[in-house]
């Protein structure tokens, strides 16, 4: 895939324009022009996205790490757990699915890509590719070796096909270790990927 | 006669969509990222504005469903995402495929787009 | 809205049918069995929703759980491993 438009040096300006490129200044004049949203409410827009990262997520999961009432919340109701923490996911229904030593889950969408955007931002690359969404469902054990996963035979393998109205976030296991950390030192262990299930939390070696 | 009995008979495979792919053979994922570009950013945002105004994720998805293989699989994501939110603004009515085709010619000409 | 015709760990099969038009229900699971691992809520039916139409009354939404080893005969992982799948209730009969 040709990118023309490269990140950096772009600022307002781009040539030459990608036909998509095209389409997307094409539809935001026409938009804007027939008074459905103004530039600034693009800008906002652009800006409120950028600032849905996988900081969010981790930041639900290190509290429900140290925090057994909110866990219980979270796996009951994910979205009524997020707002708590200041997390506006809406409209958003979050499914929490939660690791344990028997069980480890792992989200993909067949479909499409749906993914829990307001908490982990844009899906990378891979989650939207090919490989990833034909082949988790049906053989994710080699899939999670490719990422350097590796289970035992007495581990569940949960695969989350997310085709409708939910959306779906890992909780990872608190990695042994950790005890007496703060929820800002353990939240920093959790990986956007250990959070969709194709990665583990792991303390950094000395 | 014979044939028309065979056919329908046996040998029924029902069709699948380009994009229903769960279970397909496919290759090695490989854990490629991108930063997104500006532009890429912009027709997310579009989109989710546009649903303010009643367009559905259903239609969107409709929409990229409905592009051929070849282009489906060559095209990056914001490409499906852009090129679907302009089949649904026809379908809606919300522009036509008229104002679409002169403006792309008008900001063609610019060259340059302003943001 | 209607009522949810399921309950969790009742037994379900989905359709096994192909019709055109956007569908939510994944190709690879039509036919399988599994157990209704929860009721979701009722949400507008995304197949008239795609079709500009309002998709109401509500639809019953829930995630239903596949052996794997069902789903694919010559599936390779452990025999306890399972697959979720969000599937609304017109594409799920009792089993």
């Amino acid at each position: 895939m040709k990118r023309t438009a490269a990140k950096k040096g772009e600022q307002g300006r781009y040539a030459p324009l990608s036909y998509f490129q095209l389409m997307e200044v094409t539809l935001r004049e026409l938009l804007v022009g027939k008074g459905l949203f103004s530039e600034d409410d693009v800008r906002r827009q652009v800006a409120d996205m950028a600032s849905r990262t996988p900081g969010r997520g981790a930041a639900v999961v290190a509290r429900a790490w140290t925090d057994a009432s909110y866990k219980e919340r979270l796996l009951k109701d994910g979205s009524a757990a997020c707002e708590e923490l200041g997390f506006d996911v809406k409209p958003m229904r979050l499914v929490v699915v939660e690791n344990t030593p028997r069980v480890h889950n792992v989200i993909v969408c067949t479909l499409c890509s749906c993914y829990p955007r307001p908490l982990l931002g844009i899906p990378p690359d891979w989650y939207k590719s090919r490989a990833y969404r034909s082949r988790m469902v049906r053989e994710p054990r080699k899939v999670l070796r490719e990422f350097s996963l590796k289970f035992g035979r007495e581990i569940q393998i949960r695969v989350h096909d997310s085709t409708a109205d939910m959306r779906y976030l890992v909780l990872p296991m608190r990695p042994a270790g950790t005890e007496g950390w703060t929820e800002a030192r353990l939240a920093s262990l959790v990986t956007r990927d250990s959070m969709i299930g194709v990665a583990l939390p792991r303390v950094p070696r000395r | 006669m014979g044939r028309l009995k065979r056919k329908r008979a046996g040998g029924f495979a029902p069709p699948r969509m380009h994009h229903d792919m769960g279970g397909q053979p496919a290759g090695k994922v490989t854990p490629k990222e991108h930063a997104y570009a500006d532009w890429e950013m912009r027709v997310d945002a579009l989109v989710m504005l546009m649903r303010r105004h009643g367009l559905t994720v259903d239609e969107s998805r409709k929409n990229i469903e409905a592009l051929p293989p070849e282009q489906y699989d060559r095209m990056g994501y914001y490409d499906r995402w852009v090129a679907s939110l302009a089949q649904t603004l026809i379908q809606r009515g919300i522009v036509t495929t008229e104002d679409i085709a002169r403006k792309m010619q008008e900001v063609q000409a610019r060259g340059r787009a302003k943001v | 809205m209607a009522e949810p015709r399921f309950r969790t760990g009742d037994r379900v099969k989905v359709v096994k049918a192909y019709p055109p038009g956007h569908v939510r229900t994944p190709y690879y699971i039509r036919g399988c069995t599994g157990e209704i691992e929860r009721y979701c809520g009722s949400f507008a039916n995304p197949e008239e929703l795609a079709q500009m139409r309002s998709g109401l009354p509500p639809v019953p939404l829930y995630r239903v759980r596949f052996p794997q080893e069902q789903v694919w005969p010559d599936y390779r992982g452990e025999r306890a491993d399972v697959v979720e799948i969000e599937i609304f209730e017109h594409w799920l009969e009792p089993a």
